[in-house]
């Protein structure tokens, strides 16, 4: 029989999307609704001393919000809950939301938001991890440290004498900006009398539900959150909602109208979460055929002003720290810490890009010291089945990476190109060379994350023998509904056009989850499954449907089984596989059910005239089980490649005592079709026994490779490793005229 | 933040007569809008102060080009699209046609015109260093008639011009004398495409009588001819560290001053080098 | 000014951007808003046969023009061979770059009917996409201009 599963259906929402008719929430106008903006934090920290408003605005008009104004908490619960909804008394970054403000019209409300003053008396701020961790001033908790982990595997300290070699290295990355293409957006209607219901742009309806409900002091069914269409989130919208959510429905309940608020670019950049900069210092010890010893990893992340998910960030970078490599002695201190910049936040990879980045740069550290090419010291610590990794995870599966590496070596020309450049360079003024990066990423929440989220997923059928499926899973591109709608239509021996996936709306939907830590497919997915041959087994196990059918053999079953019992539903919870072990307290144990695996090599040029370095060719290698669609995968695997193809030469948040000043799209750069290599995409495909058909997430994979392997690319071309991204043409520069006598300026 | 959009005004003169009127009745009232790529990002960032804008899009005397013997002539309003669709240019004004190439996108080339490019005065233009070495001319015409300037006599400050409050700037000519030179003309922005330019060298060369022409922009308040980078040129020393003196770059938010003066350095001694 | 083929009469501010006349007074919201500086391309619509950015046009300046936006590109319910060749060839993700993207790649195609990778490169360059790294969109263009025609 035909699957579905495996081939590239259209994307379900693929012609509103092509028309222009897709309703994002910006789009959306609601009678007698009014129009809604934020007014922020000149000052990274200090006490509120005063809120002036100018002169000559129709005050009167306008619906005010303060702090005072929060019918609950003023507080954006998520996990420390340790930041406002509105600043009270004090601030702790430049942009953080003080007041609202409301009016039937835009253009007046932006003169009102120039005419509101906010007074700060200031007090010393923090603006680097650095100075964080040195406690020059304390601005979070006792010690500025929101969260640390220590792990600890075999005996560190006593594999050092037995080294043959002890390298050490410090590794930093930068913020990073999501830069979906659609800024963050809420329309939100509210009163004391109805509750609370919230339209917009998210990744997670459930988390702005359990928000709101905290400010505005609400029970479950008072608090009704609907997500729409969502350009692009990446993570950027997985906390943030939250709070824009919260201050559109504080203006609606205040002034009885609808409120839609929407940033603008220049908001959203400065004001939202950006991925977190991080500092990685490694010392290992190595046998003399480059085989890991002991890895003592010092891992550190600035999570900005507030905790938010700093912790679980932390967490999986600490997890991922060591790499697909087994070593028999691990110990992985990290700290999240705090500084006056707007709180960081989830982004594609979640601490994973910045670990790699480090390991993957001291890899190569590691067989520059040694002499041994940089595939072989890979190839020599490979994790293989039946090791364990830093957390103590035996990995029961056959990761082969030796074989990924093969691949990956093969499909990039690896040897030739290395040849060929070597002989090259010299004369050049473009200078070539190749690099590569090794790295895998768990997929689903960490160890009991998932046994904890208990997440539920329901199908239900028409007596038209039309299926829905039900779940707070989110399309924002990544192709959600499509999947799902595949994973059931197969489950149920249907054509795809017979299943569709209901938009998320608490009221509708039960929790599946948030939509993030590349879940959505492997965990989730599992769910519409089961729950859509739970469907199929209700019906065959009453006789109304035999072991095969046709769809409309299906319809009349449903219409027989919904004339008898109102309706014809079936639910799905998570179950833990059996046999996972985890160990909060330690860090020990299965951190995640599976992962993927993958090498990727990168070709650059290095512009000798004007330092630019450019990606020339990319292979992207990978094992993430089952595809389901073909092209949602090479997709997901191609646009995360070129992200972090940003992360690593393009993008650059240029701070200013703690607020971006780069706030435009003409200054945060972002790669163009101009600048994109040619991306190949290999995977190569193992059925994992507890995914949906097989499949594994893939969706955080692709930010974790390209940056190490474009820095290793660069000092292979020009001899120079770098230690930091981005990797600026300014950096490359420095590097390259290091001790020269500069010509004379003017 | 968004500007206050009631507070602009923006009317459409019937004819050029019309707009020097305007222009000349009450000096500084009123300024010239074309295609608003430049205003119009201003306007969006709540940053355009001025209130009043004359439309001069559809001036029909404010476009086309000209080609004569000694000159061709671009109507200010000439797109960067049209720039690129006149092959006259590509023949022999290929500098211009390589900066209009690079300037933005599609869109912002369909709109954004040449002259709009001169009157903005940013130092980061793309099309100033072509003009400087095709030693262009600029025509500002006004009710009290029309003049000619050579256009590295046009910026005196960073953002500052000769424009007259009353005067529009109407037709930029180009002597066709350099055609056989060298010519060199290398942007280096952010990225590929879509950049604003963090070093910007053009330059010609007469290989016959070593007589050279630079130009660079992003490195100064102004587009920058450079005048005695030439004349090492011509004398046969050591141009580059002349350059690093005619330059004063500054570091800003895309760049440093290190960065500006190297790489032009490194475009210069590129271009010498007879690449 | 004639939108989609319709005339349409608006009043309003001098200075409204022509973004803001599509999106609010005609109700026609397919065309985005990305950033509002003429960086993103989200923005996209055709003016008097030309690609602009309808975030930096000023609504006097649209008065009298032609205007074509995504609204404008299907046949009625069949999709232009861009559009289709996008759905077949996943050259949408998240959709909001979509519009402007298409109305790029219609531009595109009217100008160079066969276009290399690099004309396509070059032609979309001003059309910012996060999700999808742009290869789809590039295979997406080449196979509209192979297919030829208008309508799919």
């Amino acid at each position: 029989m035909h699957g579905v599963v495996g081939t590239a259906v259209p994307r379900k929402e693929g012609r509103d999307k092509l028309t222009g008719r897709a309703q994002y929430v910006d789009d959306l106008r609601f009678p007698g609704m009014i129009y809604g903006a934020t007014v922020r934090s000149p000052s990274p920290r200090g006490r509120i001393a005063a809120i002036r408003f100018a002169e000559g605005i129709p005050w009167v008009e306008f619906t005010i919000v303060r702090a005072a104004d929060i019918p609950g908490a003023n507080c954006i619960a998520l996990i420390l809950d340790d930041q406002p909804c509105l600043a009270g008394a004090a601030v702790n970054h430049p942009e953080e939301p003080v007041l609202l403000l409301a009016h039937p019209d835009r253009h007046l409300l932006e003169e009102a938001r120039r005419g509101v003053t906010i007074e700060i008396e200031p007090l010393p701020a923090l603006f680097s991890l650095e100075e964080s961790l040195a406690r020059r001033e304390v601005i979070w908790g006792e010690d500025n440290v929101f969260k640390r982990f220590h792990l600890e595997k075999g005996n560190v300290d006593e594999a050092w004498p037995s080294a043959d070699f002890i390298v050490e290295g410090e590794y930093f990355t930068a913020a990073q900006e999501q830069l979906y293409i659609e800024n963050n957006g809420m329309i939100a209607v509210a009163s004391p009398q109805d509750g609370v219901t919230v339209w917009g742009s998210m990744q997670c309806p459930y988390y702005v539900h359990k928000a709101l409900k905290g400010v505005f002091a609400l029970g479950d069914e008072k608090v009704r959150i609907v997500q729409t269409e969502t350009g692009g989130g990446f993570g950027g919208k997985e906390e943030y909602p939250s709070m824009i959510a919260a201050h559109a429905a504080l203006l609606a309940w205040k002034s009885g109208r609808p409120v839609k608020l929407v940033y603008d670019r220049a908001e959203d950049m400065a004001a939202t979460t950006k991925r977190h900069p991080s500092r990685t210092r490694h010392r290992t010890a190595v046998r003399r055929d480059g085989t890991l010893l002991a890895m003592d990893i010092d891992f550190t992340i600035d999570g900005g002003a507030y905790a938010t998910l700093s912790s679980v960030v932390l967490s999986r970078g600490t997890i991922h720290a060591a790499g697909p490599y087994y070593c028999p002695n691990v110990r992985i201190r990290s700290q999240a810490v705090a500084t006056n910049a707007p709180p960081h936040g989830a982004f594609r990879g979640f601490g994973a890009p910045q670990s790699f980045f480090a390991l993957e740069r001291h890899m190569n550290e590691i067989a520059a010291t040694l002499g041994i090419p940089p595939e072989e010291i890979r190839r020599r610590n490979f994790l293989r089945q039946g090791q364990t990794t830093a957390t103590g995870q035996v990995i029961r599966e056959d990761p082969d990476m030796p074989g990924l590496l093969d691949r990956a070596l093969a499909e990039s020309g690896y040897f030739a190109k290395r040849e060929r450049f070597a002989r090259q360079n010299s004369g050049a003024a473009v200078k070539r060379g190749m690099g590569l990066a090794a790295f895998f990423h768990g997929a689903g929440f960490t160890g009991s994350g998932e046994r904890y989220l208990a997440s539920i997923v329901g199908v239900d059928a028409t007596p038209a023998g039309r299926v829905r499926v039900l779940a707070s899973s989110t399309e924002m591109g990544q192709g959600t509904k499509t999947i799902f709608t595949q994973i059931a239509a197969e489950a149920l021996q249907l054509p795809y056009e017979y299943v569709e996936v209901v938009q998320p709306d608490t009221s509708g939907v039960p929790n599946s989850g948030p939509t993030v830590a590349s879940r959505t497919c492997m965990v989730v997915g599992k769910l519409v499954e089961s729950a859509a041959l739970g469907l199929k087994q209700t019906l065959q196990g009453t006789g109304l449907l035999s072991a095969s059918y046709t769809p409309v053999e299906f319809a009349s079953a449903c219409a027989a089984h919904i004339r008898k019992h109102g309706e014809l539903r079936s639910f799905s919870q998570y179950q833990a596989p059996a046999g996972i072990y985890w160990d909060d307290e330690k860090y020990q144990g299965d951190a995640y059910g599976a992962y993927g695996w993958a090498v990727y090599v990168a070709e650059v040029s290095v512009d000798t005239l004007t330092y630019e370095v450019r990606v020339e060719d990319f292979i992207a290698v990978q094992e993430v089980g089952r595809i389901i669609h073909p092209v949602l995968a090479r997709g997901q695997i191609e646009g995360g490649v070129v992200q972090s193809i940003g992360y690593a030469l393009y993008e650059n948040v240029v701070w200013q005592q703690g607020r971006m000043a780069n706030s435009q799209m003409t200054n945060y750069i972002i790669p163009t079709s101009a600048d994109v290599p040619p991306i190949r995409v290999v995977f190569v495909e193992k059925p994992y026994a507890h995914g949906p058909m097989g499949a594994k997430g893939l969706g955080e994979l692709p930010a974790d490779g390209p940056a190490p392997a474009i820095a290793n690319a660069v000092e292979d071309a020009i001899g120079i490793g770098f230690t930091a991204i981005p990797l600026t043409p300014e950096a490359v520069m420095a590097a390259l005229t290091a001790g020269e006598k500069t010509a004379a300026h003017g | 933040m968004r500007s206050f959009i009631p507070s602009y005004e923006m009317r459409t003169p019937k004819s050029l007569a019309e707009a020097l009127e305007l222009l000349a009745a009450n000096p500084g009232a009123w300024r010239p809008f074309a295609g608003g790529t430049d205003l119009m990002v201003l306007l969006e960032a709540g940053k355009l102060d001025h209130r009043r804008f004359l439309n001069i899009w559809n001036l029909p005397v404010l476009r086309g080009i000209t080609v004569v013997a000694d000159f061709v002539t671009l109507g200010a309003l000439t797109t960067y699209t049209e720039v690129l669709a006149q092959e006259v240019f590509e023949r022999e004004f290929p500098l211009l046609t390589a900066a209009a190439r690079i300037t933005g996108g599609i869109a912002t080339q369909n709109r954004g015109t040449i002259g709009g490019n001169v009157v903005n005065a940013s130092p980061a233009a793309d099309t100033p260093p072509a003009l400087l070495v095709y030693e262009a001319e600029l025509e500002l015409i006004s009710q009290r008639g029309s003049r000619w300037l050579p256009y590295h006599e046009f910026h005196v400050g960073y953002r500052q011009t000769r424009l007259q409050p009353d005067e529009l700037l109407a037709r930029i000519r180009l002597r066709r004398r350099t055609s056989r030179w060298s010519q060199y003309y290398r942007k280096v922005g952010t990225r590929r495409a879509q950049a604003i330019s963090k070093v910007c060298l053009a330059a010609l060369l007469d290989r016959k009588t070593g007589e050279a022409r630079v130009a660079v922009g992003s490195v100064a308040p102004v587009p920058l001819r450079c005048f005695r980078t030439e004349r090492a040129i011509l004398d046969r020393s050591d141009p580059l560290p002349v350059l690093a003196q005619e330059m004063a770059p500054i570091d800003d938010m895309r760049s440093t001053a290190a960065y500006r003066t190297r790489v032009a350095q490194n475009l210069l001694r590129d271009f010498l080098d007879g690449r | 000014m004639t939108v989609n083929g319709t005339v349409q009469t608006v009043e309003t501010w001098p200075m409204m951007r022509l973004l803001d006349v599509l999106r609010e007074d005609l109700r026609l919201t397919g065309t985005k808003e990305g950033c509002g500086e003429g960086e993103c391309g989200a923005c996209s619509v055709m003016m008097n046969g030309k690609l602009v950015n309808s975030c930096l046009v000023p609504a006097l300046q649209a008065e009298g023009a032609e205007i074509t936006t995504i609204e404008g590109i299907a046949g009625g319910e069949r999709l232009h061979a861009v559009q289709q060749a996008f759905l077949d060839c996943g050259g949408a993700q998240c959709g909001i770059c979509t519009p402007g993207m298409v109305m790029a790649a219609v531009s595109l195609l009217q100008r160079i009917p066969a276009p290399t990778e690099e004309d396509v490169r070059n032609g979309l360059a001003g059309n910012l996409c996060r999700c999808t790294g742009y290869l789809r969109i590039f295979e997406s263009v080449l196979r509209a201009c192979r297919r030829g025609g208008i309508h799919a």
